[in-house]
């Protein structure tokens, strides 16, 4: 890893954090700029998103290096210095979120320059790329930023351009439209909920810098009713973002009329910001030691992740359009994490963030494939499968290991942070919920199965005479879907880097409300 | 290329033979594949053992992976997994050769895979990698259950359902015991252990105790001709293994094993599929190991091990002469049967090899390491058992020993005059009953046999099978049984029709015991197909109150408004407040 800091730049480094940023914004408005009426405009908006992206993913791997060599990175935007100017601060606990966030984003972009053809007006494409840029940078601000008003300010930036780029997906399917809205109404909601909480935080410290905040509320104890306030405010307000059981009701539709990249992308990354957020605030900010929160994590967290796990599963067994099943089964898969989390154990929260990781790899080939499906034959139905292991037969091989993956078969990375969570419910004590993880298997191996066996198990159907050719998807589709596929494998295999992250996140979130300020390492 | 090979478990060779299998169109290949890949696996495990034994122990252990904090052992040979390990790669090349005529992808995929796994877990150094090979036998041994045609499907679904089972238990067991002893190494574990009984009963599953034993039955004869061949294998001696390593000398195992051997002879004795027959007689000699197992004895342990290495063979033979007359003939009926050595008389030969190797005639397979497993008993004292063995050893002669033969290939002429089974089923049936008759041989052969046992017994101790007092003990046992065969001759003046109900002790006896069991048959139909409805009234209920909540449709997926949508957010915050100011 450090051999690729020695590939950038120093500056690069050094400003990473910000960069990570301010890129994709910039790019944003000259993407928004190209004229929409030259075809060949389109090309170089890809162009120019794949490789803004790239860059992003060098940062994000050179900020990973650096934290996990020499610890947190600081960074003090525009030379001044928090708690007065915006602080960033990027740990062990959004490092590895940053890079996955812009590695999902190189290979979605890879894979958008067909799909975006098929499925995209021509003269809005080029506003497309650059929505899409607003909302990468969104994410990426949200994860690196100390500041817990810059944290409103990217989530609503992230927000507002992923309300657009749902409602893009009209030109496929006109349902996009009021799943964009009720998107947005909830969104909005939730966005209003977390700057509220922000509002009693400020109302009770004076500051908004999240160490500051975190220092001042260790002096005022876990008495005052304002930080209750805030801390349910925010939670509840994060749990809307992030999908949690039962305020998950705009998602299934936002998947699922969406366009295929815009799904997959999100599918891999939006809610896990958003989870990232609330183990921000929940351990760092907030003294995860106060009964209050522990007693809160353990059943209101824990509680509304094991119903989401059954209830969400059972709505994916009964759903008939795929990407509605997925989208539920991502309801049940925030369960697990959640679960996880609501331990409050070293081995919960690892076990947790790690199916973080590893469920953003699995999902994103999943929603992958059905794009590829939809972009050769347009199936969205379940029923219209059939057969697909003959005409489509390396994107099912790709759509089936990412499935088995989720099931949670051996070999596979679902299986490994399975079995983690398992331990950790068994190391806890929670035998039933040791007992809700193996019940969600089987019903995940149902509404998984039901899929694979449409595809392989039922004859391809016919067009006149003859049944209906092999089809596959083009190259650049196949390479993305496949390399997450296939990483879905290896981290099955060899999980060793993969838990050592998680182990790595874990530890800063025992470590409790983050107090000390590290040294400077950027700005002026 | 060597050192690379033995660097880990020659499960993962056969393994990814299946899945090459998977992807190669041309025939020849996959067959090669077929009889290669167990090949190597055999030599290597067996290079692995010489070079830990060179170096001084007889234990190798390796193979270690990391998975999520646990590091498992994918590979330990030490003399007990050592026997199992040969047994199994030799049983794979010849299931290979059998199948050879075979076209079908599906079988030899999971076929290889099928034997990896097992190898994999005789050889899993710890509960979670059993665990894994445990599942991946299952799922890997349900396709081949499934090319048994419709009939085999739910038959097959009933099978994955008791085998997932079995998993979850274990895995369960294998928690419980880790959390509570710190370990998952897997050696000696015993019932009193934290988690001891779920492991027990997870590996009773698959080793067919009474009462959970009715998989068997079901799917092994509705398999296709090899698939019944290759699946008799491994399951069942896969738990016997687990059983000899965690369970040794687990006193409740010699009444369990009792059990095990006699109840199948009065099923196996009243079946009319041959194939079925021999699947009740599976569960018999099952019986044998697991009570041998029960005493836990130096001896007993070594006839176990014995009886398995045997056992494997002959079975395999006689389900390949099953097969091969199903190949040919069509059906496996012993009604429809008869009259069929007059030209398959190869066949003929090598299945009443295996019928003598399963009765334990002396210098037949059977009879060395029966009769260690019964003397062993003997020496413990446990004389009901021992006479329940000694029963059930009868009972092997009447239903396998001579049911199956007699009815096949001799009884009355059913005129059918099938040709002489193909040359590569003849190729793997002569092999089978070489070393059922070398390994029994009295002047070199059953030495072979005993040197391979893991408990090292020289000297006064060393058991020896060819005394006087064993082989008459036997003959007499054997005559007592061929007596009611001389009777059955008589009987067979009989019309024709009636003869294949004759075939028991004892006339009266029989026909009081058949009435017994079709009577409890009946009822147990009657009361089965209550259960059914009521259980199918049941499911069929909730399925629908299922469907009704969670469908698109349903109450719970309908598109709710965002207002609702607002309200469960109100809702949520409301309750989050109320616990936050109450904690």
């Amino acid at each position: 890893m450090s051999s690729i800091s020695h590939i950038l730049p120093s500056w690069v480094l050094t400003h990473g954090p910000a960069l990570l940023v301010v890129l994709p914004l910039l790019m944003a408005v000259l993407v928004a700029l190209l004229p929409s009426k030259n075809t060949g405009a389109e090309k170089i908006a890809w162009m120019a998103v794949l490789s803004t992206a790239i860059i992003c993913a060098f940062i994000a791997f050179g900020i990973l290096g650096q934290v996990v060599s020499h610890g947190p990175v600081k960074y003090a935007m525009g030379g001044w210095e928090p708690p007065i100017g915006i602080g960033y601060y990027i740990d062990a606990l959004s490092a590895p979120i940053l890079l996955l966030i812009t590695l999902i984003a190189v290979l979605c972009t890879l894979y958008a320059l067909p799909s975006v053809v098929a499925e995209i007006e021509p003269k809005k494409r080029s506003p497309f790329y650059a929505a899409f840029l607003v909302s990468f940078a969104g994410l990426l601000g949200m994860v690196a930023t100390g500041d817990a008003f810059n944290v409103f300010v990217f989530l609503e930036v992230s927000s507002l351009s992923t309300y657009v780029l749902v409602a893009m997906g009209a030109s496929r399917d006109r349902r996009a439209l009021t799943s964009a809205y009720k998107y947005l109404m909830m969104g909005s909601i939730g966005a209003t909920f977390f700057v509220i909480g922000i509002g009693f935080l400020y109302m009770q410290t004076g500051t908004l810098n999240m160490m500051d905040i975190a220092r001042i509320l260790q002096d005022v104890g876990p008495d005052s009713r304002v930080v209750k306030l805030a801390f349910v405010f925010i939670v509840v307000g994060l749990g809307l973002k992030l999908a949690m059981f039962p305020l998950h009701t705009w998602l299934p539709g936002a998947y699922a009329y969406a366009p295929s990249f815009v799904t997959a992308f999100l599918a891999a990354t939006a809610t896990k910001a958003a989870l990232y957020l609330l183990l921000r605030f929940g351990f760092t900010v907030f003294d995860p030691s106060w009964t209050f929160i522990s007693k809160f994590f353990m059943y209101l967290l824990a509680g509304a992740g094991i119903l989401g796990m059954l209830i969400a599963s059972l709505q994916a067994i009964f759903q008939n359009d795929i990407r509605r099943v997925l989208a539920f089964s991502s309801v049940a898969q925030v369960g697990y994490m959640l679960l996880g989390i609501g331990m409050t154990t070293t081995l919960g929260l690892t076990a947790g963030y790690l199916h973080m990781l590893n469920h953003a790899m699995m999902k994103g080939a999943l929603f992958l494939a059905v794009g590829a499906f939809w972009y050769r034959f347009g199936i969205t139905q379940v029923s219209d499968m059939r057969g697909l292991g003959k005409t489509m037969p390396l994107t099912m091989a790709g759509f089936t290991i990412a499935g088995l993956s989720l099931i949670g078969v051996p070999g596979t990375a679902g299986f490994v942070s399975k079995l983690a969570l398992v331990r950790a419910a068994a190391e806890n004590g929670w035998w039933w919920a040791v007992g809700v993880i193996v019940v969600t298997s089987i019903l995940a191996i149902i509404y998984i199965g039901r899929l694979i066996e449409q595809a392989y198990f039922q004859p391809a159907p016919k067009q006149g005479a003859a049944t209906v050719a092999k089809n596959e998807a083009p190259m650049i589709m196949l390479i993305p879907l496949w390399i997450l596929a296939l990483s879905a494998l290896v981290f099955g295999i060899d999980a060793e880097w993969t838990t050592g992250l998680a182990e790595a996140a874990a530890h800063v979130l025992e470590g409790g409300p983050i107090l000390n300020t590290p040294p400077l390492s950027g700005g002026h | 290329m060597i050192n690379f090979l033995m660097s880990f478990s020659p499960s993962f060779i056969l393994i990814f033979a299946g899945v090459l299998a998977a992807f190669i169109p041309s025939y020849p290949g996959r067959k090669g594949l077929m009889i290669g890949a167990p090949t190597l696996a055999l030599v290597l495990l067996n290079m692995i053992y010489l070079q830990a034994g060179a170096s001084g122990t007889n234990e190798f252990i390796g193979g270690y992976f990391n998975v999520a904090g646990i590091e498992l052992t994918t590979l330990r040979i030490d003399p007990l997994s050592w026997v199992w390990g040969n047994i199994f790669a030799f049983a794979g090349i010849l299931n290979g050769i059998f199948a050879l005529h075979e076209k079908c992808k599906i079988t030899d995929t999971s076929a290889l895979i099928y034997t990896g796994a097992g190898i994999g877990a005789v050889f899993a150094g710890d509960l979670i990698t059993l665990f894994m090979f445990w599942e991946l036998l299952a799922l890997s041994s349900v396709f081949i259950v499934w090319r048994g045609g419709k009939e085999s499907y739910p038959a097959g679904m009933r099978y994955l359902a008791m085998h997932v089972l079995s998993g979850v238990l274990l895995l369960a067991g294998a928690l419980i015991y880790g959390k509570e002893t710190g370990t998952y190494a897997f050696n000696h574990i015993g019932i009193d252990a934290p988690g001891g009984k779920l492991l027990l009963l997870a590996f009773g599953i698959k080793a067919g105790f009474p009462l959970l034993h009715n998989w068997i039955q079901d799917a092994y004869p509705k398999s296709s001709v090899t698939g019944t061949v290759i699946l008799s294998v491994f399951t069942t001696k896969l738990a016997i293994y687990a059983l000899a390593r965690g369970f040794a000398g687990t006193e409740m195992l010699i009444y369990i094993g009792g059990v095990m051997t006699v109840f199948p002879v009065f099923f196996a004795v009243l079946e009319n599929d041959l194939r079925k027959v021999l699947s009740y007689s599976l569960n018999n000699q099952l019986g044998f190991m697991v009570a041998g197992i029960g005493i836990g004895s130096s001896l007993a342990l070594n006839g176990v091990a014995a009886h398995v290495v045997v056992d494997i063979l002959f079975k395999g033979l006689l389900f390949m002469s099953m097969g091969a007359v199903l190949h040919r003939v069509g059906t496996a009926k012993a009604s429809e049967l008869g009259g069929l050595f007059r030209t398959m008389p190869l066949t003929t030969l090598f299945c009443l090899i295996g019928a003598g190797s399963i009765s334990a005639f002396p210098m037949m397979g059977g009879f060395i390491s029966k009769s260690m497993i019964i003397a062993a008993m003997f020496e413990e004292h446990h004389y009901v058992v021992f006479a329940m063995l000694l029963f059930a050893s009868a009972g092997v002669l009447e239903h396998s020993g001579i049911k199956v033969p007699y009815f096949a290939f001799f009884s009355h002429d059913s005129g059918k005059r099938p040709q002489e089974a193909p040359w590569n089923m003849l190729l793997a049936m002569g092999i089978a009953a070489f070393f059922c008759l070398y390994l029994a041989f009295p002047w070199g052969g059953y030495q072979v046999l005993y040197n391979l046992l893991p408990h090292e017994v020289a000297g006064e101790a060393a058991f020896s099978p060819y005394t006087a007092d064993h082989v008459i003990f036997q003959m007499q046992l054997l005559m007592g049984a061929m007596f009611a065969f001389t009777l059955l001759k008589r009987f067979g003046l009989y019309p024709p029709e009636r003869r294949a109900q004759i075939l028991d002790f004892d006339w009266t006896y029989r026909r009081l015991g058949l009435n017994i069991v079709k009577w409890i048959d009946a009822m147990w139909g009657r009361l089965g197909a209550q259960i059914k409805m009521l259980f199918g009234k049941m499911f069929g209920g909730i399925g629908r109150r299922l469907y009704q909540v969670f469908s698109p449709a349903g109450a719970f997926s309908q598109d709710a408004p965002s207002g609702m949508a607002a309200v469960l957010t109100a809702g949520m915050l409301a309750a989050a407040l109320l616990s936050v100011y109450f904690f």
